[in-house]
């Protein structure tokens, strides 16, 4: 059945890792940027936290609860982004928006990201892939509001 | 009322509801989805329309279509005539002592947004409070906000209990000399409790204050009827109760209703009008301003029609009957919990998974055609009591069967397979 394939490339191993035991789960007491995700919808919250020394994410955490999907998607993004500078962020979250919304081909070059391309079959769960992203994106920014899906 | 314990005695009832002919009569629910036999049980968010109500609105804009209550046509006489017919039988529906107590609005929300601006801008005032509980949607929160918020009146919200009933004796402390309207759900939406309405009419009556009814879930769902329950305003939709969506009902009491003033000015809502003065028509036209959605309008009388020809005792029987079934299958799959544990309950069955988050077990169970609910359902004050972020719901309707629920159950499996 290809529905169960589908779901098999949703919920790919690694995201079920990452949702249950999730990398860089914990605040900074530290971090000179903070912003707070928020999906009105499901009630998805996450506060991501990030450290920038000399341009560059010398430490990224972040807290609060949602679906596998989301979770595993800012535990994942928490793991890539950190050592990256601004702008290489920002490069990887233009990618990593693309390729959820099915317009980046297979995500070949997205490293270990690339296995949220599934994704991309469940329209109604890009929101729940890009919540954290949308925070960090907000906190880099300074944004002081939550940043909302809706 | 229904009650899940009574479910052994409901078997014999229950029987003589021929579910296959009911499934007949619902086209959407003969299609596969993902390749699988859709199984709906989101019927607390909408429900699906029998052929009838379809084609009643469809006939209407092939025959009838005519403003109303204008011309002297054919055309607008028919179309005047079928719409007055509905509100004739919503006032057998719900048995309302008069037609004039029956006012048309878009919906549930509209009906609770009308009377706190009229009734609600006329009598809270400043220091006054306003009385919900805790189990509202919200849309029987945000209009009291909106409303307390303009007078300077406050809004007090009665506690419900760890199995999500109103804790009576709390609402009954609430109320006082300050309290200018109380209003609550007559049945959950996340929960599925009903509420005793009579008592709550009662208690808040002795203090001489009027009830709000957000009838939503329960019309739908158990037989009205408004005088018995003495409530002041009855509200409700007709997409939840097999209709059309942006049609919908608000009751009140004819008294409270006359002194009432309007709530949006325009057309038919009006006697005579000059630039000095205008004189409001009577009710309920003093209330339906502009011309009125009457496609659906009459597509909700065929919707009304079809609950009357099953009948709403032998409706809240087969649900009861299928709610308890639900309830014990699902209760005994391990690392499941159900929300909502009302001693008095009905047609909703909210649930939470041990490390599975709601949202995951809603695409899952969609690949196998199962379609619930899942997230706060806007009710989002009940799940900050639960302590939870949001719940998977199933919904059931008049056409549902205990297959379904086995699917449903056999859905949950999958779940955890697929996520454990």
């Amino acid at each position: 059945m290809s529905d169960v394939r589908e779901l098999r490339e949703l919920y790919q191993e690694v995201i079920l890792e990452h949702s249950k035991k999730p990398k860089n789960f914990r605040a900074i007491e530290t971090a000179n940027h903070k912003a707070e995700g928020f999906n009105p919808l499901c009630g998805d919250h996450f506060t991501v936290y990030i450290d920038v020394q000399g341009g560059a994410i010398s430490d990224i955490g972040f807290q609060g609860s949602g679906c596998a999907i989301s979770k595993a998607s800012a535990s994942m993004m928490t793991q890539m982004l950190k050592g990256k500078t601004e702008t290489e962020a920002e490069g990887i979250f233009t990618k990593f928006h693309d390729l959820v919304t099915g317009h980046a081909g297979d995500g070949q070059d997205m490293g270990k990201l690339a296995v949220f391309a599934g994704v991309s079959e469940f329209p109604l769960r890009v929101k729940c892939a890009t919540l954290a992203w949308h925070a960090l994106r907000a906190a880099l920014k300074g944004d002081q509001e939550a940043v909302s899906t809706e | 009322m229904s009650t899940v314990a009574k479910f052994p005695e409901r078997i014999h009832a229950a029987s003589t509801y021929d579910l296959q002919k009911v499934r007949k009569d619902f086209p959407i629910l003969h299609q596969t989805v993902h390749g699988k036999p859709l199984v709906y049980l989101d019927n607390a968010a909408t429900t699906q329309k029998p052929l009838a109500v379809i084609e009643a609105i469809e006939n209407y804009y092939r025959r009838d279509n005519s403003n109303i209550h204008r011309g002297v046509h054919t055309l607008s006489e028919r179309a005047t005539e079928a719409y007055e017919k509905v509100r004739a039988a919503a006032q057998k529906f719900l048995n309302a002592a008069d037609t004039k107590e029956i006012i048309f609005v878009r919906g549930t929300t509209e009906a609770i947004n009308l009377v706190a601006q009229t009734y609600g801008r006329k009598n809270v005032g400043s220091g006054d409070e306003v009385l919900i509980t805790a189990m509202e949607h919200h849309s029987n929160i945000v209009p009291w906000q909106l409303l307390c918020e303009e007078k300077g009146a406050r809004l007090r919200v009665a506690p419900i209990n760890d199995r999500g009933e109103l804790q009576l004796d709390e609402f009954e402390k609430l109320l006082g000399p300050k309290t200018k309207i109380v209003a609550i759900g007559h049945l959950s939406n996340a929960l599925g409790t009903i509420n005793p309405v009579r008592e709550i009419v009662r208690l808040a009556h002795a203090h001489n204050i009027p009830v709000l009814v957000d009838g939503a879930q329960a019309a739908p769902r158990m037989p009205v009827d408004v005088q018995a329950l003495d409530c002041d305003f009855y509200a409700l939709s007709g997409h939840k109760i097999y209709g059309p969506t942006g049609i919908g009902i608000l009751y009140g009491k004819a008294k409270l209703l006359e002194a009432m003033p309007p709530w949006q000015g325009g057309g038919d809502m009006i006697a005579s009008v000059t630039f000095d003065k205008t004189v409001y028509n009577r009710l309920p036209y003093k209330f339906e301003a502009g011309t009125p959605n009457i496609a659906d309008t009459i597509g909700l009388g065929a919707a009304l029609e079809y609950l009357n020809s099953l009948g709403l005792e032998q409706i809240e029987q087969h649900e009861a009957d299928l709610l308890a079934y639900a309830t014990k299958s699902v209760e005994a799959i391990p690392g499941v919990r159900v929300v909502g544990t009302a001693k008095e309950k009905a047609g909703v069955l909210s649930f939470v998974m041990e490390d599975i988050h709601p949202h995951d077990i809603g695409t899952i169970l969609d690949t196998e055609g199962i379609a619930v609910r899942t997230g706060h359902h806007c009710a989002q004050p009940v799940m900050q009591r639960f302590n939870i972020p949001a719940t998977a719901r199933a919904s059931f309707g008049l056409y549902n069967t205990r297959e379904e629920v086995d699917a449903l159950v056999k859905g949950i499996r999958k779940v955890q397979e697929v996520l454990g």
